[in-house]
């Protein structure tokens, strides 16, 4: 590719912005309740924007626009961003091209907090700081820790292999624990089920505004972060010598991503894929440097999850279908396109 | 000056010794080529300098053991290009030497002008300058050795540990990968360590040899002194003739004639 990164960044992430905004203006008109379409934009550019604007909205509609609609769509572009990015990171800091934010246990560790806060009726994961959101977290927090703990007690120049052997332990350790939770209270089943095939309910802006920070503060922090990447690709040893503290390096953006991800898993659940494949789609498409990767997952996952969001919504209407589902069955082919095009190139 | 303090410097790895007491110093400026057979700890040494191997004794740089340093203060006075380096996929040249930039970038920062105009004037003198947009992972060996030793360059630090820089190179391009890193040497006053397989070049380029032989130092010194052929022949079990020609010391191997009065086909 002839083109500097720094040019071609600006391009691809104009492009890459342009296609944020179609899925989101997509997500905002579609919906069981035909409202003009021009209204709903402008209703949106209202709620979103600094200025007064009149949408020619009545009040019910206007409501829908603003405590349905749009809350979602802003879950979709958060979870959708810090799931991709965190996906991004940890293929560069494991250098592995199968890693994905639920490496180090953070899925199997914030299933068994929900399942947790399920089965003792603590929450419904829905609403202000709900007992399913904080037992994930803390759960998903707790397996990362102890992941980090065994492959750090177990090999003392930390290197990735060995953290990547302690998640599996891990992961398996939790996900034991919480079969055998389930298995024992098996009414909730169908709750637990769900919450693994992940989900955008919102209630309002409440969830929003819960991961909203965690989302800038992590996303910041990756994409700043994202030359370090470049350099632990040639290897601890070399990006030793060139001057990069590798052990320190990897625990800060470890931790960052983790956060990022347990904080999503809090208020989605288990979203498959996107955290894999949208890092792999923007590598195949625009380049494997991690300064084009990692600020092109933010937008392309982001975008993603909220037309995912959209299908999972509409496909069975007015019954719901679980995002995780989407993800999957359109990502998958989807994938697979894209990697049998470049391989051709 | 002394740029580079080594002293006692032992590598044990389980039950095998690979490095033993080595002690050597460098001034500024110098070139010091390490030669030896293979498994003689050429590498080991050079790596023991990294400060990438861990290592018993002394390795200081400037006065300053190198084992107080942060990784960001050490890449500041040392550059490493390693044997066969890691070669990251999806990397473009110019990315790559880029690299090299690192110690001296703020850790959440990209690189500016400053730094692309460097890495640009590098790959010129590297004769790199039409593959600048190529992937690293498509380049020859050659070409790929010349761009790891433009990131070690980029780097600008005053010592430079080059690990058989040339081994990939064709004639043409060791001469010139050798008298650019020559020209840093004499006009830049950087230190260059460095292993070389090609004891001809080796004693052309260096302004002293360390022969190692099982992990120990086995004489030092100037080519004249060093490239013998008594020497050569105990420790590399080889058989040679050592000539000068110019100045320049000609280690050429002899090679056997078959005995005359061997069976002939009738």
């Amino acid at each position: 590719m002839n083109v500097r990164p720094a040019a071609a960044r600006v391009t691809w992430l104009v492009g890459a912005a342009a296609f944020v905004i179609f899925a989101c203006a997509l997500a905002l008109l579609i919906g069981p309740t035909s409202i003009d379409r021009t209204s709903i934009l402008l209703e949106a550019l209202d709620a979103v924007l600094p200025v007064e604007i009149d949408s020619g909205l009545n009040d019910r509609q206007a409501s829908i626009v603003r405590t349905l609609r749009l809350p979602r769509v802003a879950l979709g572009l958060l979870v959708g961003a810090a799931l991709s990015t965190a996906g991004a990171t940890f293929q560069g800091v494991f250098r592995n091209p199968l890693a994905d934010p639920y490496l180090l246990g953070v899925a199997a560790g914030g299933g068994f907090g929900a399942t947790i806060a399920f089965v003792y009726n603590l929450g419904d994961g829905r609403g202000f700081l709900d007992m399913v959101q904080i037992f994930a977290f803390i759960g998903a927090l707790t397996a990362v820790g102890l992941t980090w703990t065994m492959g750090v007690l177990g090999d003392r120049t930390r290197s990735a292999s060995s953290l990547i052997l302690a998640g599996v332990a891990v992961a398996s350790f939790f996900t034991a624990m919480q079969t055998y939770l389930q298995q024992a209270n098996t009414d909730d089943i169908r709750q637990v089920y769900s919450w693994f095939l992940g989900g955008l309910n919102t209630s309002g802006w409440v969830e929003v505004t819960q991961l909203l920070p965690f989302v800038i503060v992590g996303v910041v922090v990756l994409v700043l972060a994202s030359r370090s990447l470049d350099v632990l690709a040639v290897g601890d040893d070399e990006a030793t010598m060139l001057g990069l503290s590798v052990g320190r390096t990897r625990i800060v953006l470890v931790v960052v991503a983790s956060l990022l991800t347990a904080s999503a898993v809090a208020v989605s659940g288990l979203i498959s894929f996107v955290g894999l494949i949208i890092p792999h789609t923007v590598r195949l498409l625009f380049g494997s440097s991690y300064r084009i990767v990692v600020p092109l997952s933010v937008a392309v996952g982001a975008g993603f999850l909220v037309l995912c969001d959209l299908i999972a919504r509409t496909a069975l209407s007015p019954a719901e279908l679980p995002i995780g589902v989407v993800t999957a069955f359109f990502g998958a082919p989807f994938f697979v396109v894209i990697l049998r095009t470049a391989a051709a190139r | 000056m002394t740029a580079v303090s080594i002293h006692d410097v032992s590598v044990h790895v389980k039950n095998a010794t690979l490095l033993n007491g080595v002690s050597v110093d460098v001034a500024a400026g110098e070139w010091l080529s390490i030669i030896g057979p293979n498994g003689a700890g050429k590498s080991t040494l050079l790596r023991s300098i990294a400060g990438v191997l861990a290592c018993t004794g002394t390795v200081e740089i400037d006065g300053t053991p190198i084992a107080n340093l942060s990784p960001r203060q050490r890449a500041g006075l040392v550059s490493w290009v390693p044997q066969t380096p890691t070669i990251p996929m999806g990397m473009n040249v110019l990315d790559y030497v880029l690299l090299g930039r690192t110690p001296h970038l703020h850790p959440l920062s990209s690189p500016g002008k400053n730094d692309i105009d460097l890495a640009r004037r590098v790959i010129d003198e590297l004769d790199l300058t039409g593959l600048t947009d190529r992937l690293v992972e498509t380049l020859s060996g050659g070409e790929r050795q010349r761009v790891v030793i433009g990131r070690a360059l980029v780097q600008e630090s005053p010592v430079i540990l080059l690990d058989e820089p040339t081994s990939a190179l064709d004639l043409g391009h060791q001469q010139e990968v050798l008298q650019l890193l020559d020209r840093l040497r004499s006009t830049g006053g950087r230190t260059i360590i460095s292993t070389m397989h090609d004891l001809t070049l080796a004693g052309q380029f260096a302004d002293r040899l360390v022969l190692l032989a099982a992990g120990e130092i086995a004489a030092i010194g100037p080519a004249s002194t060093v490239l013998t052929s008594e020497l050569i022949e105990t420790h590399y079990r080889a058989s040679v003739n050592v000539t000068t020609v110019d100045g320049a010391v000609l280690v050429v191997p002899r090679i056997h004639q078959p005995d005359s009065s061997a069976t002939k086909e009738p």
